[in-house]
């Protein structure tokens, strides 16, 4: 199963659009292959996740292992080898959060959409992260839904946020 | 136009936090009625980073009358700009209340929060715009460079350093002077030079605060940096979680580099630096100096071991110094106004200041800087206004999850590096999260053991191990399923971990776990042979009630539970059946009456150990 995730899209052509955005992707960094990072950075922002048929593309511009390329994006929690939702929730379980009920906010996300962190809904409208810290300690607990930043969070503020997001899709 | 009125500029706060309060929607409200009631030839508004006070945000200031406006709401602008800029009345409302007196305080240096600081480095957040070059310089910003590159020679820079017994602010606490002196004696070129900006410890947020609100001061640091240790390349490294960081600290790098303060011969002298920021993308071992470097290499951030240090062996084998953003921030400070005036502040072991993120079970949360040397006390009761609802205080984290809880007979203790590194724990670089009676100590440890295995890169055994294994005694502990030998053997691992890890990440790990079972055994020994949480926190040992006499029968509970575990009739009390509780905790939090209440299981359980 877990390889399946990696291999879903291994097989499918890079199209054309796909081939010119990866380009100048690549040629903004100079086909460097120390700038890997800030490359795989640019195709998760372009496409919203990495998808394994352009990670190939990119091992042959630069001349490197997919096995490498991979190896890299796995390391680091901020790559996404699966499509995102519309919304993706990302919620802080910082140690200011943690203290403040942040596990009690998280499973009510959870059992609202009926997915576990790291998880999207089937109809690719939400997904769930959680993050170590955000960096909004004062403001604790903090959710953030698309760049937005949600604090001082309770079960009802959160559970008002969810109606209003389903409401508009 | 008839009609003139004081000259004021209103400073708002656009941090981080404020941001996420609505502080976008004050400002564009506030921009709308000046232009509308054309105000603007009087009145203008500033953007500024974060003054620390997060806790009160959104918040603007009004100069020169020198007045804050807290919690502000975008309908709460109307109020201030008729009354205070056009009738010169202040809006007694919107003013910040000491908790203590209820009395309305006017201007900030009054505030207790901002009365016992002494900032520093973060002089400039919430007074300056960021994204504005001038407004630093205006401060002072980019003269300790000019004086610097006016005649004084890099080692003269180093001693001057040295002096001032500046030391690392990321955590470990080496001397600043010393460790440039490494890498400037180091053979070999060229010599790079990294801002460590890559804050991972949950719980702490001043970097994110100093990249935001002041980004020019670190760049100024990293130029005096640059030129005392020979240093031609710099990188900064800020992690993916902190955009608005990323965003400013751009806007600065360009505005530097336009203004002449990065290139080729800097100040038409012969100095020459040139620098470029990387985005971390996500792992808290890039922290460690060399997985960091490795990372801004492109490569999986492992950890080596050291020897070499960074300082003869780093990027790309050359001589690497890396420093974190607020020892670098210092260093513009210290060149202004003397290693004398530096090192007389804060104690013999730390001189100079601390800035420190205050969060958790506190009053007053947000960002302070202290003088070295300040206690516990004072940092939590002055600063801090105590802790909220008249619960008891238990415990401070320092350090994150690498540094230790201490507890409440310890509340007299001077923070600097000996002090805390006596009581087990460290000073990190300056996350603090007060806990109070409803801290549960072991899921705490748990807490953080469970991020650090998560983090662990696996690269050595004891941390990939050792980490894994005392999570699943401290979850079984947690869940009232472990006996006392667990607990021996808990100890055993973690001071293995700890005295075998490779990096700073799995040797301060256990941390944590050691200092909880130092001062909190009660906890674990109430897990473990009372079957009972005392904080009421742990899932496994806790149930939920109804109170009979308060319920009301209004069907919050019944309709929210996800469990379908309440039943009851409309206007009557309501009942929970504990079999099929998952002890979510949403009816708890959501009863307007507060008829829930949350208990260690009532009958008594067998004892064995």
């Amino acid at each position: 199963m877990e390889a399946d995730k990696y291999n879903q899209d291994v097989f499918q052509d890079v199209s054309s659009n796909e081939k010119n955005e990866t380009d100048s992707i690549l040629k903004s960094y100079n086909h460097e292959k120390e700038n890997i990072i800030s490359i795989l950075q640019e195709i998760q922002e372009r496409f919203g996740y990495l998808p394994s048929n352009i990670i190939i593309y990119i091992s042959k511009q630069l001349k490197v292992s997919s096995a490498e390329i991979f190896s890299i994006a796995t390391f680091y929690s901020q790559f996404s080898f699966q499509k995102r939702g519309k919304y993706l929730i990302i919620c802080c379980d910082g140690t200011a959060c943690h203290v403040k009920g942040a596990p009690l906010i998280l499973n009510f996300i959870e059992n609202q959409l009926g997915i576990k962190s790291g998880e999207t809904t089937d109809d690719l409208l939400f997904s769930i992260e959680s993050v170590a810290c955000l960096g909004c300690c004062a403001i604790s607990p903090v959710c953030v839904i698309n760049g937005q930043i949600y604090g001082d969070l309770t079960i009802k503020k959160i559970s008002n946020i969810l109606q209003k997001l389903m409401k508009r899709t | 136009m008839s009609n003139s009125y004081k000259n004021r500029t209103i400073r708002i706060c656009r941090g981080t936090g404020c941001n996420s309060l609505n502080a976008g929607e004050i400002h564009e409200t506030l921009t709308k009625l000046i232009n509308e009631d054309n105000l603007s030839q009087f009145i203008s508004i500033k953007l500024t980073g974060c003054h620390g006070f997060c806790q009160v945000g959104p918040t603007i200031m009004i100069e020169p009358d020198n007045v804050l406006y807290v919690n502000l709401k975008a309908k709460n602008v109307k109020d201030i700009v008729e009354q205070h800029l056009k009738r010169d009345e202040i809006v007694k409302e919107l003013l910040y209340k000491d908790p203590k007196t209820g009395k309305s305080i006017k201007n900030m240096e009054e505030i207790q929060f901002f009365h016992e600081q002494y900032p520093i480095i973060t002089k400039n957040c919430g007074k300056i715009n960021p994204e504005n070059i001038d407004e630093y310089i205006k401060e002072g910003g980019y003269n300790s460079i000019k004086k610097v590159l006016n005649g004084i020679e890099p080692i003269e820079v180093i001693e001057e350093i040295k002096k001032s017994k500046l030391r690392g602010r990321g955590g470990a606490g080496f001397s600043t002077g010393e460790k440039w002196d490494f890498c400037r004696k180091a053979q070999g070129s060229p010599k790079y030079l990294i801002c460590n900006g890559d804050e991972g410890d949950p719980g702490a947020f001043m970097d994110r605060t100093i990249l935001e609100s002041d980004p020019h001061s670190v760049i100024e640091g990293m130029l005096i940096a640059a030129y005392a240790m020979g240093a031609e390349y710099g990188y900064i490294y800020i992690r993916a979680e902190y955009p608005l960081a990323i965003e400013r600290f751009s806007i600065a790098l360009n505005q530097a580099r336009e203004a002449g303060y990065l290139g080729k011969k800097i100040l038409n002298t012969d100095f020459n630096f040139e620098m470029e920021l990387k985005k971390g993308a996500g792992a808290f071992v890039c922290g460690e100096e060399t997985a960091l470097m490795e990372a801004i290499m492109g490569k999986r951030g492992m950890p080596r071991p050291r020897p070499p240090y960074p300082a003869t062996s780093g990027l790309w084998n050359k001589p690497t110094n890396i420093n974190n953003v607020k020892t670098l921030a210092t260093v513009p400070k210290i060149i202004e106004k003397g290693a004398e005036w530096y090192s007389s502040i804060g104690t013999e072991d730390a001189s100079g200041t601390i800035v420190i993120a205050l969060t958790g079970k506190i009053n007053n949360s947000g960002l302070v800087e202290i003088p070295m040397g300040t206690t516990i006390k004072q940092l939590i009761y002055d600063v801090g206004g105590g802790i909220p609802n008249g619960k008891m205080f238990k415990g401070i984290q320092t350090g994150g999850p690498s540094g230790g809880c201490i507890p409440e007979k310890y509340l007299d203790t001077p923070l600097d590096y000996s002090h805390l590194t006596n009581l087990g724990s460290i000073m990190g670089s300056g996350g603090f999260i007060v806990l109070d009676e409803d801290t549960c100590m072991v899921e705490l440890a748990r807490y953080f053991i469970s991020f650090t295995q998560n983090e662990s890169c696996g690269k050595c055994a004891p941390c990939r191990i050792g980490t894994k294994r005392m999570l699943d005694i401290l979850t079984k502990i947690t869940e009232g399923e472990a006996n006392l030998k667990d607990l021996t053997k808990l100890e055993k691992i973690a001071n293995i971990v700890k005295k075998t890890s490779l990096c700073g990440l799995g040797q301060t790990a256990p941390n944590p776990v050691l200092t909880t079972l130092k001062y909190f055994m009660d906890e674990y020994k109430a897990h473990i042979l009372k079957k009972s949480c005392p904080a009421l926190l742990c899932k496994n040992l806790i149930q939920y009630n109804i109170n009979e006499d308060i319920c009301t029968g209004c069907g919050v509970c019944l309709n929210n539970c996800p469990a379908g575990a309440i039943s009851g009739e409309e206007k009557k009390p309501h009942n929970i059946d504990l079999q099929s509780c998952i002890k979510c905790g949403i009816c708890y939090s959501m009863c307007p009456y507060s008829a829930i209440i949350k208990e260690n299981p009532k009958e008594e359980l067998v004892i064995h150990e």
